[in-house]
């Protein structure tokens, strides 16, 4: 079954190609896509209208699959951490996982294992059979794997199996019991700080461990001014690294905290303007790889609590791409290199044969209008919890429409 | 070091009217940071009313009869408890007060949960204090009355900045253009930040003095200048306020032991000769004597407070129990 996508600008982030004109699609994979390309007999004929249409979105941290929300926000390509309630840590969990993704009707999933068993620290997860099992990488989710020593057994094992490995950068001594980024906010509200040193170090030693060890090593969700510049450092040297950051440290910092509102409340925290200004920037320069929406839904009973005992983490999915929009409506980044850091890097990162428009790839496809200016609202989110801090926020860019697997799953208004 | 910029010839600004044309717009008392001076010196003016009334032998008067006031308290306290209660007893208020340690809320109901039930008992004054920064403001969201924060985790604890105010101008005729020191640790301490908001406002020159460990960082950024040693920040000081030393900071590795703190930073009479002849020295209890200060200084009647502030801490909690329920009896605020 023959679908042609007409009148679209094609952006194929993979290539750097940003032309009007069309896409053939055949049942599950794309044909190809030109300026022109005539459709065959009797296909379906789908007019974008001058939207933008570019690969699925590839989100490499979420913490849960919701698989109503991931579609509406152009996500055909969900990494699913280990931090479930069943955690991933073994291959028939990586197996099941896997198997209900292939069952279809939402966006793919691919789970990503636990680094050390049960995610203590100590012990090497079973990275080989996770791997064969469909695992794309392997990380502690919210905790860094602390002893040196079992970080460098585990960059040397990972790298025999190709497998990446994910750190979370926060030195735990130095960020233990803190809720907030250690500055002038955290002091006027009373709240236990998290220095921003605490993820500088931690790059700092582990770059050089993935140095030592000749691996490759990536860091999820910096946050942070040092941090990007620990990241830029080592990258020139020539260290295997690469990192993430996630939409709502490029639009918030630490001000959004005032009046102790829970719905700020993200790990790592968010940090100051400068911060902010500085992850813009490592966009913009590629020190920054992917940009992940670390899509995390809590329910308002564990939200509206007293700040520190309150969860920290905000839904993701529906507001990556008008959120990550911003600085390129601000100048800041170009489109191609943002839609870079959601489709074709984090493909390439993981393995994976989507993320890219070139003939025979899959056709997980996402359309959207990058300018449409609409409002974010909290009840209008398909996401199973509610929990961010954009609620009525005006945002620009939509999306239109989301392809998986050559199926439409989300369609939007017109 | 300091962005302070107290200049001799600066006017108080808390003798402006205040442009709303009321004197205390506020539904709670939350904190000290979003009140003007205004709104504070109207709460001072009105507690020093309420000194008088507790040094008569009958004290107690039927300003707030028939009203209902509770005392909660996530976190074991004595003094703040007691003084909360006989403040609403001697304006004729009705109050029952309900004191749980700080873990209970954990076992079970949620505070927001605690906060319904309250409600639907229609209370018309709440006083809280919780263990945890901003626990006061969340249940205040939900609750139809009056909230007072009686100490939230490290953020305020309003009535203690209150009463350590009047105090202070008692002593010294005026908060405007004095130099006050606070010492101690800052860094956990709601006092100090409660304290830090109405100094400034009413004009005062704020120092802190404290290790590095016990000062919260960028804390320069609150108007404040930012000492270590004692001696610098001593020179001149017409107040200063010391802060309890929770023992178990010795764990965390903010200092190595009582001994060596006392030695550098305890108020000894030694150290106060830096600072002006007729020094004012308080203490917002309870005291760690020969940790944080000298036994001797604390003693001493010409030099400490510490037993007046406790005395204005009953009038300052009568003003706020008076002032936060007039609009309820239909009296005015201007």
């Amino acid at each position: 079954m023959n679908t042609l996508y007409k009148n679209a600008r094609i952006i194929d982030p993979a290539t750097g190609y940003d032309k009007k004109g069309a896409l053939l699609s055949n049942g599950s994979k794309i044909v190809g896509y030109g300026e022109t390309i005539d459709a065959p007999k009797g296909a379906t004929i789908i007019d974008c209208d001058g939207r933008v249409l570019c690969p699925g979105f590839i989100d490499m941290r979420a913490h849960a699959v919701d698989p109503v929300a991931a579609p509406a926000g152009g996500i055909t390509t969900v990494i699913l951490q280990p931090d479930q309630n069943t955690m991933i840590e073994n291959d028939a969990v990586v197996e099941r996982i896997r198997r209900r993704s292939i069952d279809g009707g939402s966006s793919r999933v691919y789970p990503m294992g636990a680094a050390t068993q049960r995610m203590n620290g100590e012990q090497i997860a079973e990275i080989g059979q996770m791997q064969q099992s469909g695992a794309v990488g392997f990380t502690d989710c919210r905790k860094a794997v602390s002893n040196a020593q079992v970080m460098r057994r585990l960059l040397e094992y990972a790298g025999y199996f190709g497998a990446l490995i994910v750190q979370y950068p926060e030195e735990a001594n130095l960020a233990a019991n803190g809720v907030a980024h250690e500055g002038e906010t955290a002091t006027r509200l009373g709240l236990a700080g998290i220095p921003s040193a605490a993820e500088a170090i931690q790059i700092e030693r582990d770059t050089r461990l993935a140095e030592m060890t000749d691996s490759r090593i990536h860091f999820s969700m910096i946050s942070s001014q040092e941090g990007v510049a620990v990241v830029r450092a080592a990258k020139k040297r020539g260290v295997k690294v690469t990192c993430s950051t996630a939409p709502h440290y490029l639009v918030l910092n630490d001000n959004a905290l005032e009046g102790y509102r829970t719905f700020a409340k993200v790990l790592p925290p968010l940090r100051e303007e400068s911060d902010r200004l500085a992850l813009i920037e490592a966009i913009a320069d590629g020190t920054i790889d992917t940009i992940v929406s670390d899509h995390d839904p809590k329910s308002a009973d564990v939200k509206r609590l007293p700040f520190a005992q309150a969860a920290h983490g905000i839904v993701g999915f529906e507001t990556l791409l008008p959120i990550a929009l911003a600085p390129v409506h601000a100048g800041k980044v170009t489109l191609m290199a943002l839609l870079r850091t959601l489709t074709s890097t984090p493909a390439t990162l993981l393995g994976l044969n989507s993320g890219t428009l070139e003939a025979g790839a899959p056709a997980d496809l996402v359309i959207f209008d990058p300018d449409k200016p609409w409002r974010i609202d909290v009840e209008a989110l398909h996401s199973s919890a509610k929990n961010t801090p954009f609620d009525t926020l005006p945002v620009q860019g939509q999306v239109w429409r989301t392809i998986v697997n050559g199926e439409t799953l989300f369609e939007g208004n017109s | 070091m300091s962005t302070h910029s107290t200049s001799p010839v600066s006017y108080p600004r808390a003798d402006v009217d205040p442009p709303s044309g009321s004197l205390f717009p506020h539904k709670h008392l939350l904190g000290i940071w979003n009140l003007d001076p205004t709104a504070i010196k109207f709460l001072l003016d009105t507690a020093e009313k309420y000194v008088g009334q507790n040094r008569q032998a009958k004290k107690t008067t039927p300003t707030c009869a028939g009203l209902t006031q509770i005392n909660l308290f996530f976190e074991n306290s004595t003094r703040t408890l007691m003084s909360f209660e006989i403040a609403g007893k001697r304006l004729g208020m009705d109050t029952i007060s309900m004191s749980t340690g700080s873990s209970s809320i954990k076992k079970g109901e949620t505070l927001l949960d605690t906060a319904a039930t309250l409600n639907a008992m229609h209370p018309d004054v709440l006083v809280m204090r919780h263990a945890d920064s901003g626990a006061v403001k969340l249940l205040a969201e939900k609750m139809d009355c009056a909230v007072i924060n009686a100490g939230d985790g490290r953020s305020e604890h309003p009535t203690q900045a209150l009463l350590d105010a009047l105090t202070i101008r008692r002593r010294k005729g005026q908060i405007h253009g004095q130099t006050i020191v606070i010492s101690g640790d800052i860094a956990h301490s709601r006092v100090a930040r409660s304290n830090i908001y109405l100094l400034n406002a009413m004009g005062a020159r704020v120092r802190l003095v404290a290790p590095p460990t016990l000062l919260p960082k960028d804390v320069d950024r609150l108007g404040v200048e930012v000492f270590h040693r004692m001696d610098e920040g001593l020179k001149d000081a017409d107040v200063v306020m010391m802060l309890r030393l929770q023992q178990e900071r010795m764990k965390g590795a903010f200092l190595p032991s009582l001994r060596e703190y006392y030695q550098f930073w305890g108020l000894t009479r030694r150290k106060l000769a830096a600072a002006k002849n007729d020094v004012l020295v308080m203490h917002p209890g309870p005291m760690n004597r020969g940790v944080e200060i000298a036994s001797d200084v604390a003693d001493d009647i010409d030099m400490s407070a510490i037993e007046e502030q406790v005395e204005m801490g009953v009038a300052v909690r009568m003003a706020c129990l008076d002032v936060l329920t007039r609009s309820l009896r239909g009296e005015a605020l201007s």
